[in-house]
């Protein structure tokens, strides 16, 4: 028999139907009697609409409908998720975002009507013949320029660009470390604006059944459950048994498929008006103007340290925009998802942070892959770099000489987390061995003969996954729970169906959770189905995004399964006329204790569906658990990469030579699942180095606006990769999981960042942002040739 | 104008009435055929190779009245329905992990394909290059690269 179990690196079980074009994305369905839509989007960054003739369109061939904001007078605006405070206490500026836009344009890309006709392409047609008067306002772009008391004001209401000026940590303290110290190390840098640009564009179709009163909306979602929550008690008023989300096979998401879009309270609006389905799909075009983008700080930071390299303080100033309206979980991106990871792998005593969030008149932000702890980590494994540098100490010593000691977990950090466990040396020395790094002056010697810089960087980086405790992040300003839900339902004849909140859109949870399943109950891996994604099937759920699927989902899985072992025992013990406390299952079997009475696993579901000899009395007939789990902690994945890199100096041109990444997420259920999403992750963060920037002009126009302009990672831009893994056990979940799906991204822009500068220190470059582009690394090297 | 095309999709002979600017990828799709799918509007990112007359193409560069009289395979063309009939390519993709969301997975599988059929030995610099016109983002490329390294080698076995 194949090995199926925990552990095993098990073929994925989806991979047949999106091999063979079986697959079924939200565009590969068409419903009956549908209509298309096309949305008019804003050519402008920033302007007041006069008018909006729609007389000539409303007469094209095949239109249905045209609707602009009036007639969505009724509905909310699309929701924010979370509330951060500023450092006054007073609640962050939340301005209204419409559904379609109210008098006025933020960005390139704002809604501004929605068209339907019988095809796409009419409407399409329809939508070039809509006549819209528009007045150019001054934009608001840059971040620093749009707090300045002469800005242009997007929101008027706001009566300034600034979202909120949030605080974390000591000041005090932190100020006094740094009188104190021996050395501080400054420095400035900015995380580029990026496009998560998942394959699939984003898609929608409402729908509607008159009969019942029930819309369904098929959508492109990491989260159907909280889609329907935001859209049906926040901006369309239907009560959540009168609606249904579903998500269905989602072509990858990373971040960018988390959160409500207008779009899709526009299509299931549409579906109630016109009483027939109505379907969108984005062009890439348009799914670079109107998908919420990532990153976006700008970041001083500076860190003091004491004559041997310890870490005495670390403080930052960061601006972080928001965009022209707030996304659903835009706020906490730059705050407890970044701030809060300052403290890295290290024992920095004292921290302090400052958070900026801008207003501006580009496409709303908000989390990407990592989402703020990437972030969090490229500032730190930036300034220690310099700092190693600066001290002419190693910079792998002097990371190691400042690592937080296997014996001192739990571990309080002074920005609010609890680090449960970790070896964060263990992952140094193997990426160290892996990588050779005391092989690369050999190398580096080699690549200089050949006319190369070479250059070796490492980064230490720590993430805080399995979001997330409900009560903490409540707290903090969130407005949901972050706990999971599944149901496990053995059916009668012993096969056995997981309802999961958690949603897979390329991670294989179809897969990892069938193992966990299978396993745990002895049976058949084949004996166990995955469902996930539709509201009408999964009781509820939070879905997936901060590699929570596993840690949290596959908690509540774990629990649910639990749940029914401990009920079969009590069907068992009545079968086999024992007490309960005297069954043992094992390998699918129930066994009285010391005798060889044995009854099978599916004999004991068939008997709680077919209950004649059964405790009726005691128990209800049935075997079906649910459980919703609620994380204790976040987990915390950590590791090492190390990569080298040589440059041209003729051209500037970097390649990645090698790439070495040793991550220790806990306990892994399939190691080949888990390969998969680090390579994944180093691509993006690869991606984020030296290839990927989103760039808006000063008037707010989108530069990068298709993938001929953005740069998107392909395959002879990257290397093949080393990974690796470590074990330390997260305490506080079942499994002793901690989730792997952003780490690669998290860990891996300054350890090629690091490797960049490091190969360009014979030219007096202690900086280069991202992404490291041939021009550039090639001013960098004229410069310092100079 | 609609303009009436016959070609063999996948083996059987087919016949479209298709507008004369439509898109190949498009009427493939409205024909049922959404094992093809569209990740771009620039030609870049290649989910929707197909092959016509045994060559790879991007189906978003062609008219769909380009393809008349001639012979077009899709991704559902290289298996009859079992897993077991997957194409040795499917297979390599499968075992080694080659996808993820599986967006990107039926234009690369036919992109990888028509790489062998020109070299059925390809080493890695070779298939990256090769495969430089299709994206993916979920994989980072390095389990494609294996899963065509030992596609080309079970296609040479065959």
């Amino acid at each position: 028999m194949a090995k199926t179990g925990i552990g095993e690196a098990v073929a994925r079980r989806e991979d047949y139907r999106f091999l063979t074009g079986q697959g079924k994305y939200v565009d590969d369905i068409n419903l009956f009697n549908q209509a298309h839509a096309w949305i008019v989007r804003s050519p402008f960054a920033h302007a007041t609409i006069n008018s909006i003739d729609k007389d000539d369109a409303a007469q094209m061939p095949g239109v249905v409908a045209i609707y602009t904001s009036e007639d969505f007078s009724g509905a909310g605006g699309v929701p924010c998720g979370w509330q951060v405070n500023n450092k006054d206490g007073s609640p962050m500026n939340e301005p209204k975002h419409p559904i379609l836009a109210e008098g006025k344009v933020r960005h390139v890309g704002d809604p501004v009507a929605l068209v339907i006709a019988q095809t796409r392409q009419q409407a399409r047609n329809a939508a070039e013949a809509i006549i819209i008067d528009y007045t150019e306002l001054a934009p608001a772009i840059d971040m620093k320029a749009a707090l300045e008391p002469d800005s242009a004001v997007i929101h008027d209401e706001v009566g300034s660009n600034l979202c909120f000026d949030w605080e974390l940590g000591d000041k005090a303290a932190t100020e006094a470390a740094f009188e104190d110290a021996h050395h501080v190390t400054r420095l400035d840098l900015i995380n580029n604006r990026l496009v998560a640009n998942p394959m699939e564009p984003r898609a929608a179709i409402g729908d509607y059944d008159s009969s019942t009163g029930e819309y369904t909306l098929y959508t492109t979602s990491q989260n159907p459950h909280v889609i329907r929550l935001l859209m049906g008690a926040f901006v369309l008023n239907i009560p959540e048994h009168k609606l249904r989300v579903y998500a269905p096979d989602v072509g990858g998401g990373f971040g960018s498929k988390i959160y409500h879009y207008a779009e899709e309270a526009m299509m299931t609006w549409a579906a109630g008006q016109l009483k027939r389905p109505v379907k969108w799909t984005a062009e890439r075009s348009e799914s670079f103007m109107s998908d919420a983008h990532g990153r976006d700080h700008v970041t001083h930071v500076e860190l003091a340290l004491d004559e041997n390299g310890k870490f005495l303080a670390l403080r930052c100033n960061t601006l972080a925009n928001m965009g022209a309206y707030l996304s659903t979980f835009a706020p906490c991106v730059p705050t407890y998802l970044h701030a809060t990871l300052l403290a890295g792998q290290y024992t920095t005593p004292v921290i302090y942070c400052e958070i900026k969030a801008v207003f501006t008149n580009t496409v709303p932000v908000d989390a990407y892959r990592g989402a703020g702890r990437p972030e969090a980590t490229y500032l730190i494994e930036r300034v220690v770099d310099v700092a190693a540098r600066e001290m002419n100490i190693d910079p792998a010593e002097l990371r190691r000489r400042n690592f937080i000691q296997p014996d001192q977990f739990p571990y309080d950090t002074p920005v609010a987390l609890t680090y449960d466990t970790g070896n964060y040396e263990a992952t140094l020395d193997q990426a160290m061995e892996a990588a050779d790094y005391s092989g690369f002056e050999a190398r580096k010697r080699e690549a200089a003969a050949r006319g190369k810089l070479r250059g070796i960087g490492l980064s230490c980086y720590i993430e805080a996954c399995g979001i997330a405790p409900s009560n903490v992040v409540g707290a903090l300003g969130a407005r949901a729970g972050l706990y999971e839900v599944a149901t496990v339902r053995v059916n009668p004849t012993g096969s056995v169906t997981v309802l999961t909140g958690s949603h897979s859109h390329g991670q294989g949870h179809e897969t990892t959770f069938a193992q966990v399943v299978s396993d745990m109950l002895g049976i058949d891996y084949d004996a166990v189905d995955i469902v996930h994604g539709d509201t009408a099937k999964v009781p509820f759920g939070m879905g997936t995004y901060g590699s929570r699927s596993i840690a949290v989902g596959g908690s509540a899985i774990y629990r649910s399964v639990e749940k029914v072992i401990s009920k079969a025992k009590k069907i068992a013990a009545h079968l086999m006329e024992a007490d309960v406390s005297d069954i043992e299952f094992e390998n699918g079997e129930f066994k009285v204790a010391g005798t060889d009475k044995a009854t099978a696993f599916g004999d004991v579901a068939l008997t709680a569906y077919v209950p004649h000899n059964y405790p009726l009395e005691e128990l209800e007939p049935g075997l079906e658990e649910t459980s919703f789990y609620d994380p204790a902690n976040f987990t915390y994945p950590a590791g090492t990469y190390i990569c080298e890199v040589e440059i041209d100096p003729e051209t500037g041109v970097v390649e990645v030579m090698s790439f070495h990444a040793s991550d220790d997420f806990g306990n892994i259920i399939n190691p080949m699942i888990v390969e998969g999403q680090v390579h994944g992750g180093l691509a993006q963060g690869i991606g984020q180095a030296l290839l990927e920037r989103c760039v808006y002009d000063e008037q707010g126009q989108l530069l990068t606006g298709s993938y001929m302009d953005y740069c998107m990672p392909r395959a002879d831009d990257l290397p093949s990769f080393s990974v690796d893994t470590t074990v330390t056990a997260c305490t506080h979940n079942p499994l002793g999981v901690k989730g792997c799906g952003e780490a690669g991204a998290i860990g891996s822009p300054p350890a090629i960042i690091n490797a960049v500068v490091n190969a360009l220190s014979d030219y007096n470059v202690t900086h280069i942002d991202m992404p490291a582009t041939p021009m550039k690394v090639w001013q960098h090297l004229s410069n310092g040739r100079g | 104008m609609t303009v009436s095309i016959s070609f063999q999709l996948n083996g059987t002979s087919a016949q479209l009435d298709v507008a004369d600017s439509q898109l190949l990828v498009e009427a493939l799709r409205q024909h049922g055929s959404t094992g093809t799918h569209i990740g771009c509007d620039t030609s870049q990112c290649g989910a929707c190779v197909i092959h016509v007359d045994g060559k790879s193409v991007k189906s978003c560069t062609m008219l769909a009245v380009q393809v008349d009289g001639k012979s077009v395979t899709t991704i559902e063309g290289l298996t009859q329905g079992q897993a077991e009939d997957m194409h040795p390519m499917q297979q390599a993709f499968k075992q080694h992990h080659g996808l993820q969301c599986g967006y990107c997975t039926p234009g690369m599988v036919m992109s990888a394909i028509d790489l062998v059929n020109h070299n059925p030995d390809p080493d890695e610099k070779q298939i990256r290059e090769w495969l430089e016109g299709n994206i993916c983002r979920c994989t980072g490329y390095h389990n494609i690269v294996k899963a065509v390294k030992h596609g080309a080698q079970m296609m040479r076995e065959v």
